[in-house]
């Protein structure tokens, strides 16, 4: 039984298979699959044939061509997922091999890239978020947002959340799927309707929220705290390059997708959800957690630690089932973080708001279109249009643009648009011109 | 840099140490755009105590760090249940094309056929592989499938009026996330006692089979490396009292083109791809852990599932939800871009390729278990699968621990195995050498560990005191969680 070529990924010649078996005392590799009841073993597997790397390249590739990336067509899609400039050396660090190709640094000794990588990614999502503790990342945004109300019902020792239903949708549904087989209730509310009860254990809110706006959540963490909650609050990070940290509005957890800051938009994953705390609360995060310490020479180094609280040694006890995680996206992140340093980071925030504001105000000003956004907001708004939001998509897709989402569940005929760095002046333009045409169709 | 000698030991400091005020990695370019009114000050930050680095302290930073790594691509990496076989670059080569790399995940249907047509025949291949009749690629990984598995049967109870089902057996020898997921799915664990083959305990089981059982977790072939003949009727009767069986997939390396979990009566299996599909394992992630299902499962499978609708060259692929689907696991659609790279290796093998891998993965671990049996004590004296597992009990009765051996072969270059699990061995050492190791590579190791077990009897305190050339020694890791030191500060 063999392939029809030596593979490349196989290095035993048949010669050495030989020798193995003669050494392991059987005649052939499939008398060590004996325990595998005859009825059962040695299914025929209908899968396509094996490629050569040659081939892969065409065929795969071929699917890939069959895709707009959103490098070559304006897109302005966000609802979570933005596409922002990531800087060469954050590819360039992540795929050495001893990044790429190392494991969960159970021995530390041989780890310390990871670990320490691990660390400094920690130490930056607490400045940015404001708070005191991170762990070494979640699976993404959503799930670490629910994974932080199961938190809080830990820490409160209650069972109900509060769910702000500016919170996005795709968040929303996955907070439910986590939290009601455990019998946890859910109630998704207008911000300011919240009702706290004696058996709140948090509200979830976001920041900026999902159509973009950013409100001080300072009496939001009030309200929760003297009913005894606590307030979960879901960031995007680029915002926080220059809006107010939750931190300091006196979040008790932060979580959010670190997507945006030097992670390619790959059609959903892998991303990386972020999730920092209170001191106070450490022992009842989930998540790996990297800490610095020293060896028994006492020389600095890095271990996992507060591992009690992990599912290897607490089993069903533990704070969290996870185990593998995202740590190779989380060291892209900080990688880009340390490349973008403070004022990098809040020039990208700054160049999103801006452009962002500067697209909503030619959209304002057309006919047929009004921007649904009244207070402060970041790099996201809601465009009230003339028609239906899957029609103007139609219609922008035809000119070459990947228009916004679809809102219309939540604002009539309501597109939700989003615009970074990335997105020139003359990309801009071009939008509002076809969103004038478009109207100008209707109306003829 | 320091005016002192450079060795391997020398601490390596953290980026804040090489920031300076006023430095940058990055230009962003200047606005083109008209300016627009600022916020009230009152909502902006003050400030950002990111460390300020030029683009080169960036790279010799993260360079420096990662040379301090062992990983597939530098060491044999031997860690039992996480099958670190080697990584194709040509997977991180397609899965880097702009056509996956640069696709919102909101695009509209029409404008991501391919990425679409590609997790289709992605599922195909995993439902063949595994013997499902349905799949979803939703799960992030393996303990995220494990979620949705247990969420599943918990639904399929449900639906059928028998909420009361909340027992959940788990065998002495699983791995923690099997209890740790089934507790996220508000069930009762009940551990289940092993054999001496690791084989879960029959009677045990038929004990437990009534009307509050909801299912069995089980890994197959088991944590002690062994493919229990009995497995089947197993399956038989937790499927007579009712309960439904999840197959943890972390061990199906050993299994491609061998045996189906389906055939053998699984209901739901996950597989790790970052695993058996060889992608990167990242340090930890990501990783990527797709549900497989029977029939009675499929409605409940979690959110989405790629379809296919019409057939050639009209063929169209679009996401949808299972009928009574326990929703969604995350905002995406699964890790996509682990998911090009596991579909691109499945395409390298083929199902011959596919079928030598776990051939050479058992082969390659029976040779050594034959090779150093002498030297050191094989949990269970018998063919195994795709990894055996040692014991090191004669050895601490020599004052060396597992641990102590383990640390001893970093001194040697080599990534230590997987330590002290499964829990029913005691002072374990779990070895899978994985297909992608040569004769050549295996032979190293034989020697490796024939000159650690004498070492053992002849210089213990070489292993006490190991490893020794690393830029760091055994962690105070009693001073790491009792004084928690999780963050750089300001000083």
């Amino acid at each position: 039984m063999s392939t029809p070529f030596p593979h490349s990924y196989h290095p035993h010649t048949e010669a050495q298979r030989r020798q193995l078996l003669d050494a392991v005392g059987v005649a052939a590799v499939d008398e060590l699959f004996a325990d595998i009841p005859d009825r059962f073993r040695n299914p025929d597997l209908n899968l396509p044939p094996a490629l050569t790397e040659l081939d892969l390249q065409r065929e795969i590739g071929a699917l890939a061509k069959r895709n707009a990336a959103a490098s070559d067509y304006s897109c302005f899609l966000g609802g979570g997922v933005y596409r922002h400039f990531i800087p060469s050396v954050v590819g360039a660090m992540i795929s050495r091999g001893e990044f790429l190709t190392s494991y969960t640094p159970y021995q530390p000794e041989v780890s310390q890239g990871t670990l320490q990588a691990t660390y400094e990614y920690q130490s930056m999502i607490c400045e940015i978020t404001g708070m005191e503790a991170a762990n070494a990342g979640m699976y993404d945004g959503a799930s670490s947002l629910a994974e932080a109300a199961l938190m809080a019902c830990r820490v409160t020792r209650r069972n109900s959340v509060v769910v702000h239903d500016t919170v996005n949708p795709r968040y929303r549904a996955v907070v439910d799927t986590y939290l009601l087989p455990q019998g946890i209730e859910v109630v998704t509310v207008a911000p300011g309707a919240e009702a706290f009860g004696d058996d709140t254990a948090c509200v979830l809110a976001q920041y900026p929220d999902y159509f973009g706006n950013v409100k001080d959540l300072g009496p939001l963490a009030d309200a929760a705290h003297d009913a005894g909650a606590l307030l979960c609050v879901s960031a995007d990070p680029v915002a926080l390059g220059m809006f107010k940290a939750p931190g300091d509005f006196g979040a008790d957890i932060v979580t959010g997708e670190t997507q945006p800051i030097g992670v390619n938009v790959s059609f959903g994953g892998p991303y990386v959800g972020y999730f920092a705390c209170r001191n106070a609360h450490i022992r009842q995060m989930p998540g790996r957690i990297a800490g610095r310490t020293v060896d028994h020479s006492g020389r600095t180094g890095y271990a996992l630690t507060l591992q009690t609280r992990e599912q290897h040694i607490r089993r069903e006890r533990a704070t969290s089932n996870i185990c593998t995680s995202e740590a190779l996206i989380a060291t892209g992140t900080a990688v880009c973080l340390a490349a973008l340093g403070p004022g990098g980071l809040r020039k990208m925030a700054e160049l999103s708001y801006q452009k962002a504001h500067y697209a909503a105000s030619l959209i304002d000003a057309l006919d047929g279109y009004a921007v649904v956004n009244s207070g402060p907001w970041f790099n996201e708004f809601a465009v009230q249009c003339p028609q239906p939001a899957s029609a103007v998509n139609g219609k922008l897709w035809v000119r070459g643009i990947i228009g916004g989402l679809d809102i219309s569940d939540a604002v009539k005929n309501g597109l939700l648009l989003s615009v970074t760095e990335m997105h020139a002046r003359a990309e801009i333009e071009a939008l509002a011109e076809a969103l004038k045409d478009i109207a100008a169709e209707v109306a003829a | 840099m320091t005016t002192e000698p450079v060795t391997t030991e020398s601490t390596l400091g953290t980026l804040w140490d090489l920031a300076q005020p006023g430095r940058s990695g990055v230009q962003l370019p200047d606005s083109d755009v008209p300016e627009q009114p600022m916020p009230d000050a009152s909502l902006l930050r003050d400030g950002l105590r990111l460390p300020e680095v030029s683009e080169l302290d960036v790279v010799r930073h993260y360079t420096r760090m990662s040379q301090r790594n062992f990983s597939v691509d530098t060491n044999l990496y031997p860690l039992g249940s996480c099958t670190m076989k080697y990584n194709p670059k040509i997977n991180d080569a397609i899965a880097s094309l702009a056509g996956f790399s640069a696709i919102h995940p909101l695009q509209p249907a029409e404008t991501v056929q391919g990425a679409l047509q590609l997790m289709y025949d992605l599922q195909r291949c995993l439902e063949e592989i595994t013997g499902g009749a349905a799949s979803s690629l939703a799960p992030l990984a393996g303990a995220h499938g494990e979620l949705a598995g247990v969420l599943m049967i918990k639904a399929y109870h449900e639906s059928r009026g028998e909420s009361d089902r909340k027992v959940m057996l788990i065998p002495d020898s699983a791995h923690g996330t099997n209890p740790a997921s089934a507790a996220m799915g508000g069930f009762e664990v009940v551990t289940l006692p092993s054999d001496s083959l690791g084989r879960v305990d029959m009677e045990a089981v038929e004990a437990a089979a009534n009307d509050r059982l909801a299912g069995l977790m089980i890994t197959i072939p088991n944590t002690l490396g062994l493919f229990n003949p009995n497995i089947a009727r197993v399956c038989e009767i937790v499927h007579s009292a009712g309960g439904l069986v999840y197959g943890d997939g972390a061990n199906m390396n050993a299994l491609l083109g061998r045996a189906r979990p389906h055939d053998l009566g699984f209901d739901v299996v996950h597989l790790n791809l970052h695993k058996t599909m060889s992608t990167p394992h990242g340090g930890g992630g990501p990783g990527a852990g797709p549900v497989c299902v029977g029939e009675r499962l499929t409605p409940y499978l979690p959110s989405p599932v790629v379809e296919k609708v019409g057939d050639g060259d009209e063929a169209q692929y679009r996401f949808a939800t299972p009928p009574s689907s326990i929703g969604p696991l995350s905002a995406g659609h699964g890790n996509f871009g682990v998911l090009v790279r596991a579909y691109t290796f499945m395409r390298a093998l083929g199902a011959e390729g596919l079928r030598q891998a776990s051939g050479d993965a058992v082969l390659n671990a029976n040779y050594l278990r034959k090779q150093l049996e002498h030297a050191f004590k094989v949990a269970v004296d018998r063919t195994c699968m795709h990894e055996v597992v040692f014991s090191c009990r004669p050895q601490r009765e020599l004052g060396v621990k597992a641990l102590d051996i383990s640390k001893r072969m970093i001194d040697y270059g080599v990534h230590p195995p997987t330590m002290y699990f499964p829990l029913i061995v005691d002072e374990a050492l779990m070895v899978e050498p994985t297909e992608t190791e040569s004769k050549e590579t295996l032979d190293a190791f034989i020697a490796v560990m024939e000159t650690i077990a004498r070492e053992c009897e002849e210089s213990p305190e070489l292993l006490l005191e190991a490893p020794h050339f690393t830029p760091v020694g055994r962690l105070d890791e009693a001073r790491a969680a009792r004084q928690p030191d999780l963050r750089w500060q300001a000083p």
